[in-house]
C-alpha cells in the first residue's frame, strides 16, 4: 500500500531548513527594528548565528554517519534528497565559505548605503541552495537548487546601486546565468525524455531498454547539461563574464562567485557525470579534457595581462577551474581529486579575497585596487602581506604554499595514472604562467611603494581579519596535514 | 627502519625553521644583534652536521645511515623520510658549513638593508638546501627542492644589484619550468612503479619499470635537474642571476643551489631509471661537454668579474654532467667529488668577488686595471689561489674531479660508445685548456701588472671577518686537493651500490 503522502526526515533536510528560516526571521527583524548602524551589526550576527546552526546541524549529521534520504518514491526506491559523504563535503565547503563571506559583508555593509535585510536574505538563500545542491538526486531538484543559488547573486551584484559597473554586471551575470540555465533545462528535457527518469539513480537503467538510446539524442543531452554547468564554474568558452561581473559586484560577492557558487557548479557536474553516469565515460571525458584544458589556458593568458587585483583573480579563479576539471578529463576517477582541488582551492581564493578587501577598504577606494597600490604593503600591514603573500604562493602551488601543491600534484597524479599525459603536460606549462602572474604580485607586495604616492592608512577590520584568519588557519592545516582532505575526498567515499 | 639517530637529520631542519620563526618573535631587533643571532643559529644548525659526518659508519658508507620513516600524507603516498649516506653526507655537511660562512661574512659586511628579511630568507633557504640533500622520498624531495626558489627570488631581488628584477624573475620562472618538468617525471616514475621510496625504486634497479617510460622519465627527471645544474643550452637563467645576487646569494647559489641538480641524478635518475640512463647517456655527454668548451669561450669574452665566474660554474658544472654520463664508478665520483670542490671553490671565489666589489665599487675587470697583489697583496693572493684551484691545478681540490671526470670518458660504461666518448674525453680536454687560459688571462690583467688608475674606496686588504669566513674553505680545498680520497672513500661505496647490479 503505498502513501501519496511523503513522509520527510527533517533531521536530513535540517541544515537548510535552517538557513531558510533565518533567511525570514533576519528579513522580519529588518522590518520591525529600527535602523542604524547597531542593527546592521545586529543582523549580521543573526546571520552568522544561523549559518553557525546549519553547519552544526550538518556535522551533526556526519557524525551520526549514516546515509539519509528523503523525499523518495517506491518501486523502485528512488529518492530526490540524499545526506551522503559528497553531499556533506560540498555542504560543509559552503557553510565555511558562507562564514567568510558573511564576516566580509559585515565589513561592506558598515558603509550604510546597501540595504542590509536584503543582502543577508539573499545570501541565506544562496546558501540554502548551495548546500541544497549537492543533496539532489534529481534533475528538477539540481535545476531548482542551481537556480537557487544562482538568482540571489544577480541582485546582491545589483545592490551597490547608483554604480553604473554594478547594474552593468548585474545584467552580464542575469543574461548569462538565464542563457545557461535555457541550455541546461533543454538538455535536462532531452535527457528525461530518453530516460523516463527524472532520478540520478534511475538515468543509467532508463537508457537501455529505449531505442532512442542508441542515437546521438542522450549524448546531445549530456553535452547540453554539461555546458550549463561550464557556464556556473566560468570554463571556457563561458568564461567572458568573470572578470566583469568580479569587479563591478562587490567584494564580498565576488568572493562567493568564485568559491560558493563555483562549489555549487562543480557538485552538480559530478553528481550528473560521475554518480548517474548515464552515458559511459568514453563519451563525455575527452570534451571535459579539452575544456579543461582550454579553460586553463584562456584563464592564465587573460590573467597575466591584468592590473587590476579583481580582474586578475576573477582569471586566476577560471585557470583554477580549469585544474578542477582536469581530473575529471581522465575519467570518472578523477572525481577525487577534483573534490581534493577544490576544497584547497575554496580556502586559498576566499583568503585572498580576504585580504584584497581589507585592503582595499583601507584605501576607500572600492573594487580592491589595482596591483601597484599593493606595493609596500609588507610595511603598511605586514600581517596582511604576509597572508596575501601565502596565499599567493598556495595559489601558484610552490612551497611554503604546499597546500596549493599538494592538491596540482593529486592532479598530476590522476592525469598521469589515467594516461592523458597531453593534458597533464598543458597543465605543467599553465602552471608556470600562473606562477609569472602570482609570483609578480607577490613581489610588489614585498617592493618599495613608489616615492610619492600618498600614503596609505593601516588596514583595519575585526570582521575581515577575522575572515582572513579562518582562511590561513585552514590553508595552514591542510599544508602541514593535507591527508585530512585526502580523506574526505577519497575515491571510495565518492562511489 | 627509523633509527634513534634520526633525530639528527631532523634536527637540521628544525634548527633553522626555528631560527627562521624566532626572528617574528624579537622585537625591533638592531643590527649587531640579528648578525649575531645569524651565525648563532646557523652555527647551532652546523652542529647537527657535524655530529652527522662523526657519528656516520664510514665502513658502511654505502648505506643510509641516521634514517628518519614516517608517514605524513597516505593519499599520497608522501612520508617524510630522512637520511644520509656516502652520496649526501657531504653535501649536507658542505651546506651548514658553507650557510654559517655566508653568516660570518655578513658580519661585517657594510649596512645591509632589511637585515632581519635577509636573516629569515638565508635560514628558509638553508632549510629547503639540507631538505633536498636529506630526503629519500621523491615528492618530499622536489618539496624540498622547490622550497629554496621563494627565499632565492627575494634574495636576488631585493638585495641584488642594479638590474636585479629582471634576473629574479628570470631565474624563477626558468627553475619553476624545470620543476614542473620534473615532478612530471617524478609522478611518471610512481605511476608505474606505485612507490615514492627513492630507497626501494634505487635498490630495484629499474626492475619493472619498462625501457620506454624508463627513457621517458630520464628525460623530463634530466631536463628538471639540467635547469638546476645548469647544463648547456638550459643554462642562461645563470649569469644574470649570479651577477645580480649579492655575495651570499651567488654563494648560495653556486656553493648548494647547482649541487641540488646534480645531487639529483646521482640520487634520483641514474640509479632509479639505469635503462634510461643508458640510453640518454650520449646526449647527457654531448651536452655536457659543449657546455664545458661553451662556458670557457664565454668566459674569455666577460669583462665583468661576477659573470666570469658564472660562466666557469657552467662549464665546471659540464664535467659534472660528464662524469655522470660515463656511468661508470669512476665517472660518477668524479662527478661526486666535482660537486664539493666547485662548492668549496667557487663559494670561494664569488665571496672573493664580493669582497673585490665591495672595495673598488665595481666588479669590471677593465675598470679595475691591474696590480691587485701590489694594492691588496692578501686579497689579490686569496683570489689567485682560487683561481688556480678552479683551473684545475693538481694539488688543489679542482684537480680531481676534472681528471676523474675524464678518465671516466676515457673508458665508459660497457654499452655506450666508446668512440663516443673518446671524442668526449678529447673536447673535455681542449675544455680544460681553455678553462685554464682565461683564468689565468683574469689573473693577468686584474693581479698582476702596475696598478690601474682606479684606486679602491676601501683599502684595506683582508679584514678578520673575511678570514674567518674563507679560511675554512681554503683549507677544505687544500685537504680535498692533497688527499682526494677524503671523499672518495665515502663516496665510493655508495657509488658502487647505487650502479650496482649492472
Amino acid at each position: 500500500m503505498t502513501s501519496v503522502i511523503q513522509s520527510i526526515d527533517y533531521f536530513a533536510i535540517a541544515p537548510p531548513l535552517a538557513l531558510a528560516l533565518t533567511a525570514c526571521v533576519v528579513l522580519l527583524l529588518d522590518a520591525f527594528l529600527p535602523r542604524g548602524p547597531r542593527v546592521r551589526g545586529t543582523l549580521g550576527l543573526v546571520t552568522l548565528a544561523g549559518v553557525l546552526a546549519a553547519l552544526a546541524l550538518l556535522v551533526a549529521q556526519a557524525v551520526r554517519g549514516q546515509t539519509l534520504a528523503t523525499f523518495c518514491v517506491p518501486a523502485p526506491v528512488a529518492c530526490s534528497y540524499v545526506v551522503d559523504h559528497i553531499t556533506l563535503i560540498f555542504a560543509g565547503l559552503a557553510l565555511v565559505a558562507g562564514v567568510v563571506v558573511i564576516l566580509l559583508s559585515m565589513e561592506e555593509l558598515a558603509g550604510g548605503e546597501i540595504p542590509v535585510g536584503e543582502w543577508y536574505f539573499l545570501l541565506l538563500c544562496t546558501l540554502v541552495g548551495a548546500i541544497t545542491l549537492p543533496a539532489s538526486r534529481d534533475l528538477v531538484m539540481l535545476v531548482v537548487a542551481l537556480e537557487l543559488v544562482s538568482l540571489p547573486v544577480f541582485v546582491l551584484t545589483a545592490l551597490r546601486r547608483y554604480d553604473g559597473r554594478a547594474s552593468e554586471a548585474a545584467v552580464k551575470l542575469f543574461l548569462v546565468s538565464v542563457v545557461s540555465t535555457a541550455i541546461m533545462l533543454f538538455g535536462v528535457s532531452l535527457m528525461y525524455g530518453v530516460s523516463g527518469t527524472l532520478h540520478l539513480a534511475g538515468l543509467q537503467q532508463g537508457l537501455v531498454g529505449n531505442p532512442l538510446a542508441q542515437t546521438a539524442v542522450p549524448s546531445a543531452a549530456l553535452v547540453l547539461i554539461i555546458a550549463g554547468f561550464a557556464f556556473k564554474v566560468a570554463a571556457v568558452p563561458f568564461h567572458s563574464w568573470a572578470a566583469d561581473v568580479y569587479e563591478g559586484a562587490s567584494l564580498p560577492v565576488a568572493a562567493l562567485l568564485s568559491v560558493i557558487s563555483k562549489a555549487a557548479g562543480f557538485a552538480g557536474l559530478i553528481l550528473v557525470l560521475v554518480v548517474a553516469q548515464p552515458l559511459t565515460s568514453g563519451i563525455w571525458v575527452p570534451l571535459v579534457a579539452v575544456i579543461a584544458a582550454l579553460t586553463m589556458t584562456v584563464g592564465n593568458l587573460l590573467a597575466m595581462r591584468q592590473a587590476h587585483a579583481v580582474r586578475l583573480l576573477a582569471w586566476s579563479s577560471v585557470a583554477q577551474s580549469g585544474y578542477i576539471l582536469a581530473p575529471l578529463g581522465a575519467g570518472p576517477d578523477g572525481a577525487g581529486a577534483a573534490v581534493v582541488y577544490l576544497v584547497f582551492y575554496a580556502a586559498m581564493n576566499l583568503g585572498a579575497f580576504a585580504v584584497v578587501m581589507l585592503v582595499s577598504r583601507a584605501d576607500s577606494r572600492l573594487g580592491g585596487g589595482t596591483l601597484q597600490d599593493y606595493r609596500g604593503l609588507i610595511f603598511r600591514s605586514p600581517a596582511a602581506a604576509l597572508a596575501l603573500a601565502f596565499f599567493l604562493v598556495c595559489l601558484a602551488g610552490l612551497p611554503p604554499g604546499l597546500a596549493g601543491l599538494f592538491a596540482k600534484v593529486a592532479v598530476f597524479r590522476e592525469l598521469v595514472d589515467g594516461g592523458v599525459a597531453w593534458l597533464a603536460i598543458v597543465m605543467a606549462i599553465n602552471t608556470v604562467v600562473g606562477l609569472y602572474y602570482y609570483a609578480t604580485w607577490t613581489a610588489a607586495l614585498f617592493s618599495p611603494a613608489p616615492s610619492g604616492a600618498p600614503e596609505l592608512p593601516r588596514a583595519r577590520s575585526a570582521q575581515v581579519a577575522v575572515g582572513v584568519a579562518i582562511a590561513v588557519v585552514a590553508t595552514v592545516v591542510f599544508s602541514v596535514s593535507p591527508q585530512l582532505v585526502f580523506d574526505v575526498g577519497s575515491l571510495s567515499a565518492l562511489g | 627502519m627509523t633509527t634513534w639517530t634520526g633525530w639528527l637529520t631532523v634536527a637540521l631542519l628544525v634548527i633553522p625553521t626555528l631560527g627562521a620563526a624566532g626572528l617574528f618573535v624579537l622585537h625591533k631587533p638592531t643590527e649587531s644583534a640579528l648578525k649575531a643571532y645569524g651565525v648563532i643559529v646557523s652555527g647551532a644548525a652546523l652542529l647537527p652536521a657535524a655530529a652527522l659526518a662523526l657519528t656516520f659508519d664510514y665502513g658502511d658508507a654505502a648505506a643510509i645511515q641516521h634514517e628518519l620513516n614516517a608517514p605524513w600524507i597516505p593519499g599520497l603516498d608522501l612520508r617524510f623520510h630522512l637520511g644520509v649516506d656516502g652520496i649526501s653526507l657531504p653535501l649536507v655537511v658542505l651546506t651548514a658549513l658553507l650557510t654559517f660562512l655566508c653568516f660570518v661574512y655578513l658580519l661585517g659586511a657594510r649596512a645591509v638593508g632589511r637585515r632581519r628579511e635577509l636573516v629569515f630568507a638565508l635560514l628558509v633557504l638553508d632549510i629547503g638546501m639540507i631538505g633536498t640533500f636529506l630526503a629519500l622520498d621523491l615528492l618530499l624531495f622536489f618539496v624540498f627542492f622547490e622550497v629554496v626558489l621563494i627565499p632565492m627570488y627575494f634574495v636576488i631581488a631585493i638585495w641584488g644589484g642594479p638590474r636585479r628584477r629582471a634576473a629574479a624573475v628570470k631565474f624563477i620562472l626558468y627553475t619553476l619550468l624545470g620543476s614542473v618538468v620534473l615532478l612530471l617525471g617524478l609522478l611518471l616514475i610512481w605511476s608505474q612503479t606505485g612507490t615514492l621510496d627513492i630507497v626501494a625504486l634505487a635498490g630495484a634497479h629499474g626492475a619493472g619499470l619498462p625501457r620506454g617510460v624508463q627513457i621517458v622519465a630520464f628525460i623530463a627527471v634530466g631536463v628538471g635537474l639540467a635547469v638546476k645544474t645548469p647544463m648547456w643550452p638550459l643554462h642562461t637563467w645563470l649569469p644574470d642571476a649570479h651577477t645580480e645576487a649579492p655575495t651570499v646569494g651567488s654563494v648560495l647559489l653556486a656553493g648548494v643551489l647547482l649541487k641540488m641538480g646534480t645531487y639529483g641524478f646521482a640520487r634520483i635518475a641514474i640509479p632509479v631509471l639505469p635503462d634510461g640512463a643508458h640510453a640518454v647517456a650520449p646526449w647527457l655527454g654531448a651536452f655536457a661537454v659543449v657546455g664545458i668548451v661553451y662556458g670557457a669561450l664565454a668566459c674569455l669574452a666577460q669583462r665583468d668579474l661576477k659573470r666570469m665566474i658564472a660562466y666557469s660554474s657552467v662549464g665546471h658544472m659540464g664535467f659534472v654532467l660528464l662524469g655522470f654520463a660515463t656511468l661508470t664508478p669512476v665517472g660518477i665520483n668524479a662527478a661526486l667529488f666535482g660537486n664539493i670542490a666547485h662548492g668549496l671553490i667557487t663559494g670561494l671565489l664569488f665571496f672573493l668577488a664580493g669582497a673585490i666589489k665591495d672595495r673598488y665599487g665595481t666588479a669590471d675587470m677593465s675598470a679595475l686595471g691591474g696590480g691587485m697583489l701590489g694594492r691588496l697583496p692578501y686579497l689579490g693572493s686569496l683570489l689567485t689561489f682560487a683561481c688556480i684551484a678552479s683551473l684545475g691545478l693538481p694539488g688543489l681540490a679542482g684537480f680531481w674531479g676534472e681528471m676523474l671526470a675524464l678518465l671516466g670518458a676515457f673508458q665508459p660504461a660497457p654499452g655506450l660508445s666508446r668512440p663516443l666518448f673518446l671524442v668526449f674525453m678529447a673536447v673535455g680536454g681542449l675544455g680544460t685548456l681553455l678553462t685554464a687560459a682565461y683564468f689565468l688571462v683574469m689573473l693577468s690583467r686584474v693581479t698582476h701588472g702596475s696598478p690601474g688608475p682606479l684606486v679602491p674606496t676601501d683599502g684595506t686588504d683582508v679584514r678578520k671577518y673575511e678570514y674567518s669566513a674563507w679560511v675554512p674553505l681554503v683549507l677544505l680545498i687544500l685537504l680535498f686537493g692533497l688527499w682526494p680520497k677524503a671523499l672518495l672513500s665515502i663516496t665510493d661505496p655508495a657509488v658502487q651500490t647505487l650502479l650496482g647490479a649492472r
